[in-house]
């Protein structure tokens, strides 16, 4: 008994802590840059597909690649924010405009980089297969890759936490997140920072996607799959709510572990009943006031 | 009498409208079969966009629900199709949808902007996931097979849900039920303070768009022939209904058209000739016509058309 429900925490920690990244990322895509980033999912499949290609062709260990895709999807989605989404900043009427054309924006980058990925890689599924020889610990046995993704994953969520609340640039974040206009006449370069929001996006994403690729099969399309998780998360947590996202998305792990237990094909049904009843009493989510 | 003059002309649309109608409808007559299909998938794509913005288009709330609601028409079909007569199972397509949406609309009355988008997305994931389950655990079924009708009965179908739709459209936009929507796009406090009961307004419309989505849906899923959750429910019908408006521009009705023809047509175009890389395509097309064309091609059109009638005047 205490095996199993040993098992079932730690994959609730597991998936949860790869949930949190997705929605913290997502979060704060949204919740500064103001947009609705569709395509988060398809960051994450960079991410994922990245490290696989190090570790088969060139046998980089996938928890270095963490530190190489990281940077690199970071300066994709900076650049694609500033020549994308700032101009389409200038050109919108209202923040509302500007929510509703950034949108359509992510979807025509979805289809651009699930396609391009289906061109690399070919529509396969994959597997890493790295670090998944079993270990021992308290009394049974678990797939050591089980236990050092969520490991990573509360390192990342707690840095990033730690950045944003403590550094100087997370600071600047959070004025933008608050008051646009006033941030910027206190002096913060809010286009750089609303670049760099989103590039910090697409970093979690890519970081996410490296430790997916560890523990789970991975596919060009596997995408919108995760992007679906990160809007879940996001609400549970409170949209805009850096913690929330953090607290919202090991809750969603845990209670998909709890599920899986009994029925593993409920698992997804009760996410989005979870979802939309929240969405219908407390659309700010369980932090929220 | 110049060309700006008599396209600018009321009779000549009206002439101009009938004439297309009667070629639609008389063209299982003279036209091949690949051509009767071909465009039995533009015009469904047509009633999707159409309907889609019949209630988003004039008050802005984006719905992502176009899938769940062509899914439960495609659904009603596959389970009535073998023992109702046709119309009868296309009707009732309609029927089931707009009780899906007139329920969905119910509950989701104080969500706006994004919740509302998320809501609605969340409703077509969940469909597809509880009939999935359902079929598994109930049924003990993965899909199921739909009756095979002729390709022409399929389009008379269609044309006439197409019809249906192009009226409905056209005459809720010039009623006061289109005056309403167009206040509550505006600005909803306000319309609610003139008396417009914006629940009620915005419920009513949500249930008639979804009507044609759902009739659409069970004559279409005669020509799928095998249909699971995952093609009934599919999220690409719930995104191509935005782009498509937005690529035509919703400003004027025949934005939606014109955006929905332009892309099915482009698809069959491109499925065929470049199978892997049309949907590149596709997104690099939507990209620079966001960049580019903020109002569509509607947009394009109305400042050609202003421009030449400056010219005439000058």
């Amino acid at each position: 008994m205490m095996v199993t429900i040993l098992n079932v925490v730690i994959d609730g920690i597991l998936t949860g802590g790869i949930y949190s990244l997705i929605a913290m990322g997502f979060g704060l895509q949204y919740g500064v840059a103001r947009v609705l980033n569709i395509s988060h999912g398809e960051f994450i499949m960079l991410g994922a597909f990245a490290t696989w290609s190090l570790y088969t062709f060139f046998g980089i260990n996938p928890l270095i690649s963490l530190v190489i895709c990281g940077p690199v999807l970071f300066g994709i989605g900076f650049l694609i924010h500033r020549t994308l989404f700032s101009r389409l900043q200038r050109i919108s009427a209202s923040t509302g405009a500007y929510e509703a054309s950034s949108l359509l924006a992510t979807f025509g980058i979805l289809f651009i980089i699930q396609n391009a990925a289906l061109l690399i890689w070919g529509p396969f599924v994959r597997g890493l297969g790295v670090y998944s020889y079993p270990v021992s610990f308290a009394g049974t046995t678990f797939g050591f890759n089980r236990l050092i993704t969520p490991l990573f994953a509360i390192v990342i969520s707690v840095a990033f936490y730690l950045f944003i609340s403590r550094t100087r640039l997370g600071k600047a974040i959070r004025a933008a997140a608050q008051d646009r206009v006033t941030a910027g006449l206190m002096g913060v370069k809010i286009n750089s920072v609303l670049a760099v929001c989103f590039g910090l996006g697409a970093l979690m994403a890519s970081l996410a996607g490296s430790l997916i690729s560890i523990t789970y099969t991975i596919s060009p399309i596997m995408g919108l799959e995760y992007t679906a998780i990160a809007f879940i998360v996001v609400v549970l947590g409170g949209l805009g709510s850096i913690s929330g996202s953090f607290i919202g998305g090991f809750l969603l792990g845990l209670i998909g572990s709890i599920v899986s237990y009994f029925d593993a094909s409920l698992a997804l049904i009760t996410y989005y009943v979870i979802f939309m009843l929240l969405l219908m009493v407390k659309p700010t989510g369980i932090l929220g006031k | 009498m110049n060309m700006a003059k008599i396209i600018s002309n009321r009779p000549f649309y009206l002439g101009l409208i009938v004439l297309v109608l009667i070629l639609l409808f008389t063209l299982p007559v003279y036209g091949s079969n690949y051509g009767i299909i071909l465009l039995t998938n533009i015009i469904l794509y047509i009633i999707l966009t159409l309907s889609w913005a019949i209630f988003s288009g004039p008050t802005g709330y984006i719905s992502l629900a176009s899938a769940a609601f062509l899914g439960v028409g495609m659904y009603t079909m596959a389970i009535l199709g073998n023992e109702f007569p046709l119309v009868v199972a296309v009707l009732a397509g309609g029927l089931i949808s707009s009780c899906l949406a007139l329920l969905t609309g119910a509950l989701t009355l104080r969500l706006r902007g994004m919740y509302f988008i998320m809501f609605t997305f969340g409703l077509t994931q969940l469909a597809k996931y509880v009939v999935l389950w359902w079929e598994h655990h109930i049924n003990a079924i993965t899909g199921r097979y739909v009756i095979i009708i002729e390709p022409p009965i399929v389009y008379y179908y269609i044309l006439v849900i197409f019809v249906s739709t192009l009226l409905a459209a056209y005459y809720i936009r010039r009623s006061r039920l289109g005056l309403a929507l167009q206040t509550i796009g505006e600005n909803e406090e306000a319309a609610a303070h003139m008396g417009v009961n914006v629940t009620l307004v915005k419920v009513i419309t949500f249930g008639i768009s979804a009507f044609f989505m759902g009739a659409a849906g069970a004559i279409m899923a005669t020509r799928w022939i095998y249909i699971d959750p995952s093609i009934a429910f599919n999220i690409l019908y719930s995104f191509l209904p935005v782009l498509m408006a937005i690529f035509g521009g919703m400003g004027q009705l025949y934005g939606p058209i014109l955006g929905a023809a332009i892309f099915a047509y482009l698809e069959e175009l491109l499925i065929t000739r470049f199978p892997y890389y049309y949907m590149l395509f596709f997104g690099v097309v939507l990209v620079v016509a966001v960049l580019y064309l903020p109002n569509g091609f509607v947009g394009l059109i109305e400042k050609w058309r202003r421009r030449s009638g400056e010219r005439q005047e000058s």
